[in-house]
């Protein structure tokens, strides 16, 4: 882990213990604080400065189709 | 989908009114100069960056203070990149080689540890960052309180991001529309730049950090000109309010201050403070809003302002380099110079 700010990275939640978590990051496994966002082993986060930050979201609910339509309506 | 070969097309081809679009994230002016996004635009779209590194904002009153507190032995914890701001008349990173104790870290959690094997020690964090890292900051002072921990104390410079933007606008600053930050906007949530693109008719893009994402946000950017609107290109992690636990843990700890920006000067209520019931954590942070030059022909401000690009300073290249910053655009690695000088512009 880079010890610069701002970075984020996405990773996997592999398990759980109480406010820790274990997270994957591309075969790199790091301990992470999970106060901010109720998390599950399986679900994908966010993690900034050794704290989840948020989940991510699946493909297909973050879904730009609508915004992409709508920006075609700007051109 | 995103059809990123019609987005490449479009932006490669645009000959419309020229755009100068600005980003206000380090990872943005990191990613973009490494990408090379800026050879994939028409000669009519312009990329500049803003004030979006934390470490490059926070005025050298602030470094001046850590040093005073190492060279009365507290140990000073911080992310890496800030050791080489240059305050007044030295950095962290002088003054370690000079064997102040200054401790680098991943997380801010990691100082809980140190804490607890050297009672002793006070430990001072270097708690800069903007609404991406504050609350980690609010998660680490719950800890302490949890833990009943008293040899730990934050020195505040942290910063929120719409005051600035809306200073910028109201400042002549060149620009068309915001690449609005991706990391902060998680936090924050996209509607918190609704104000200011409605009263400026400024469009805002908010965007991941891979080359797609990028180019689709610079490319609602450009067809929304002369729009007040907030288009959402990252919704895998930004939600239009963002993430609500981590505003609440914030606003229980900190509360709003005027900050003095690198360059800039102080902007009112564009900070965060401990909130006075906490003080107790706090190292002496609110007085620090003086900002001297280490030099003076240094254009860090301008730069910072989108008025210039890095190589129109006279000393980019020349005097400030990466390994001999003389302002703190050259300092981090998400400064705007140092990632125009690592990507090769001269």
């Amino acid at each position: 882990m880079e010890k610069i700010m701002c970075v984020a990275l996405p990773g996997k939640v592999i398990k759980m213990n109480d406010k820790e978590a274990l997270v994957d990051f591309n075969g790199n496994r790091v301990t992470a604080r999970a106060g901010l966002v109720d998390v599950k082993p399986g679900d994908y986060c966010l993690v900034h400065a050794g704290c989840i930050l948020q989940k991510v979201l699946p493909d297909e609910a973050a879904d730009l189709t609508e915004l992409m339509k709508e920006m075609e309506a700007f051109s | 989908m995103i059809d990123i070969k019609k987005v490449k097309d479009f932006l490669g081809h645009y000959d419309g009114p020229d755009m100068n679009i600005m980003e206000v994230c380090g990872s943005h002016t990191a990613a973009i100069t490494k990408l090379g996004i800026q050879s994939l635009l028409s000669p009519h779209i312009h990329l500049i960056s803003g004030p979006g590194c934390p470490v490059c904002v926070t005025p050298s009153a602030y470094v001046d203070k850590l040093l005073q507190l190492a060279e009365a032995g507290r140990c000073i914890v911080t992310f890496g990149d800030l050791i080489r701001v240059p305050g007044s008349a030295s950095s962290l990173s002088i003054e370690k080689g000079k064997g102040a104790r200054v401790e680098m870290v991943y997380s801010p959690m990691d100082i809980i540890k140190m804490a607890k094997s050297e009672p002793e020690t006070e430990f001072i964090f270097a708690a800069v960052g903007f609404e991406t890292t504050t609350p980690v900051y609010a998660l680490l002072l719950e800890q302490l309180m949890t833990e009943h921990i008293k040899n730990v104390k934050l020195l505040t410079a942290l910063k929120t991001m719409p005051p600035v933007i809306a200073y910028l606008c109201a400042h002549d600053a060149p620009v068309d529309g915001f690449l609005a930050p991706g990391h902060v906007s998680v936090v924050t949530g996209s509607d918190i730049f609704i104000p200011i693109a409605e009263k400026y008719n400024m469009p805002f893009g908010v965007a991941g950090f891979s080359g797609e994402e990028i180019l689709t946000a610079i490319c609602g950017i450009v067809k929304s000109k002369g729009f007040g609107r907030v288009m959402n290109f990252y919704p895998s992690v930004v939600s239009a309010k963002g993430n609500i636990k981590a505003q609440k843990i914030v606003e229980k700890y900190f509360t709003t201050v005027d900050a003095a920006w690198r360059g800039i000067g102080v902007i009112t209520a564009s900070g965060l403070g401990l909130r006075e019931v906490f003080a107790a954590y706090d190292a002496g942070s609110m007085p620090l809003v003086e900002d001297k030059k280490s030099n003076q022909s240094c254009k860090c401000d301008k730069v910072l302002m989108g008025k210039i690009s890095p190589p129109a300073c006279p000393l980019y290249a020349k005097m400030c380099t990466p390994l001999n910053p003389q302002g703190a655009c050259m300092v981090s690695s998400e400064g705007s110079c140092y990632a125009y000088y690592s990507s090769g512009k001269k």
